[in-house]
């Protein structure tokens, strides 16, 4: 298992970005979403202003933008739920290409579509310049209690291990003639899934016992050495992006 | 594969009731690591980790409900609430959803407190107060077991989706005025369709893991192994 461990979106590369410590960069995507979610909806420049921010950071990134195109279709079932509010809300009705649809829901519709693109952007910017190894270690320096990032640590660890030994069974299978489509496929995939979850842990304890005799506390190394934690320069740096955002978002607030 | 989201993204709940329920799921997690610090010993850490990637893959797993349009994922609460127990299960959901809002986008990071309440604390709580009655209602067999997994993992994904109905009545983005029993009804009816797979699929697991592993079934620890006779094929229809 020495190679192949493929990082779930990140992109390797050296920008700036890239080169910012992980807890500055959790702390920056999670401030600028609450500005975000927190401006009214009726600021349409606002989120225009956002768009703008996102669009910067990618560029100073270097994240193609067709890949974050192609991975925010995640959020498609609550686009497809946004759709339907002009037609479901109550209240006040306007005529929008011959149909008769709700005011608030087309707001609310909008709502939804502009604030959750807008963070699920953010997000796949986060992911796209930062590993997993160093998210954990992020959230660690963030004060995140031990005992969280310790089920994350091992749940980012083993989720490779799951998927692969997933894909293998489901191969398994289609060579013995099993046909996985619709509803039926569920049966292949629910007998196979306790054996894959037993083997996955049996190898999962003997890594861990293998860790702890390696000296693991339940922190990765980087965090209780103190190595490469955030200046205060970087944090002046990525504070740049939140404080535009929320810049905006008290205007917007101030102005309607 | 296609990984579609069914958690709550940005801008479907209003920012105050967000915050509430932020406050809330702080203060339920709190509790959770005081309580899970008690139990997360050396047998108990890799689990928590597993049954965390586990919930993980399960939920990028879709399965069609209808060949058009609807298709849901896994949410694995009941699962954890049986293998490591309420408040670890609680917490390996919570960092499931944590890790999935942060890179994935997939439920806004400004809802988390909302996706926390329902999925992690909602779901986790109702699957385990439900394991702790019908284990001690049902016989001590497989098949008691099975019924008590594929049961609890039913009732926690409708449970944590009414948790949504009712958020979303809270401070949903649009007053749906009467159309809200619809909402209502129309997920409460997917759900329950996702239910049905999910109970399923927590049924076979923990047989599996019963029947080879039983030490490690958090729920059966204190009541003794399950009685070794065949195991008859509850739960998958075979």
């Amino acid at each position: 298992m020495g190679a192949g461990h493929t990082q779930l979106l990140y992109h390797c590369s050296d920008s700036p970005v890239h080169r910012l410590p992980p807890e500055v960069k959790i702390a920056a995507m999670v401030a600028f979403t609450l500005a975000v979610v927190a401006t009214p909806r009726e600021a349409l420049w606002a989120f225009g202003g956002y768009a703008v921010l996102v669009v910067a950071v990618a560029a100073v990134a270097r994240v193609r933008p067709g890949w974050l195109l192609r991975r925010s279709l995640i959020e498609l079932p609550f686009v497809l739920f946004a759709f339907a509010l002009p037609f479901l809300g109550a209240g006040e009705r306007t005529e929008l290409l011959g149909l008769s649809v709700s005011v608030d829901g087309l707001y609310g519709a909008w709502n939804i579509l502009a604030k959750g693109t807008l963070g699920v952007l953010a997000s796949l910017l986060l992911a796209a310049t930062t590993t997993t190894r160093d998210l954990i270690i992020g959230l660690d320096r963030l004060r995140c209690p031990q005992l969280l990032t310790q089920i994350a640590t091992f749940m980012l660890r083993y989720l490779e291990v799951l998927v692969g030994e997933a894909r293998r069974m489901r191969v398994a299978r289609l060579s013995r003639g099993d046909d996985p489509r619709f509803v039926w496929q569920l049966r292949g995939f629910a007998t196979g899934v306790g054996a894959l979850f037993l083997r996955a842990y049996e190898r999962g304890e003997r890594v861990y016992l293998a860790m702890l005799s390696r000296g693991y506390t339940g922190r990765m190394p980087q965090v209780w050495q103190g190595a490469e934690a955030a200046t205060v320069g970087q944090w002046l740096a990525a504070s740049t992006v939140p404080a535009v955002a929320a810049g905006v978002a008290a205007t917007a607030l101030v102005l309607t | 594969m296609e990984n579609l989201a069914m958690h709550i993204s940005n801008g479907i709940i209003n920012g105050p009731v967000a915050a509430i329920f932020a406050v809330i799921a702080l203060a339920a997690m709190a509790l959770c690591v005081q309580r899970g610090r008690q139990h997360l010993d050396d047998r108990l850490a890799p689990m928590a980790g597993l049954v965390a990637a586990f919930i993980f893959a399960v939920q990028m797993i879709n399965f069609p409900i209808f060949t058009a349009g609807v298709s849901g994922h896994l949410l694995g609460g009941a699962l954890a609430a049986l293998l490591v127990g309420p408040w670890v299960g609680a917490l390996c959901v919570a960092v499931v959803l944590t890790v999935q809002a942060l890179v994935f986008g997939d439920g806004g990071v400004a809802m988390l407190g909302l996706n926390i309440t329902n999925l992690a604390i909602v779901g986790t709580a109702a699957a385990y107060l439900l394991i702790v009655a019908l284990l001690r209602v049902l016989p001590r067999t497989p098949a008691g077991l099975a019924v008590t997994a594929f049961v609890s993992a039913l009732v926690s994904v409708v449970a944590a989706a009414l948790g949504f109905v009712l958020q979303y009545q809270l401070g949903g983005a649009v007053d749906l005025g009467d159309n809200i029993a619809g909402l209502a009804g129309t997920i409460a009816g997917t759900h329950l369709l996702i239910g049905i797979g999910e109970g399923l699929i927590t049924a076979m697991t923990v047989l599996t893991v019963a029947k080879t592993r039983p030490d490690l079934v958090y729920a059966l620890r204190a009541r003794g192994p399950v009685a070794s006779t065949p195991i008859p094929a509850v739960g998958g229809a075979r």
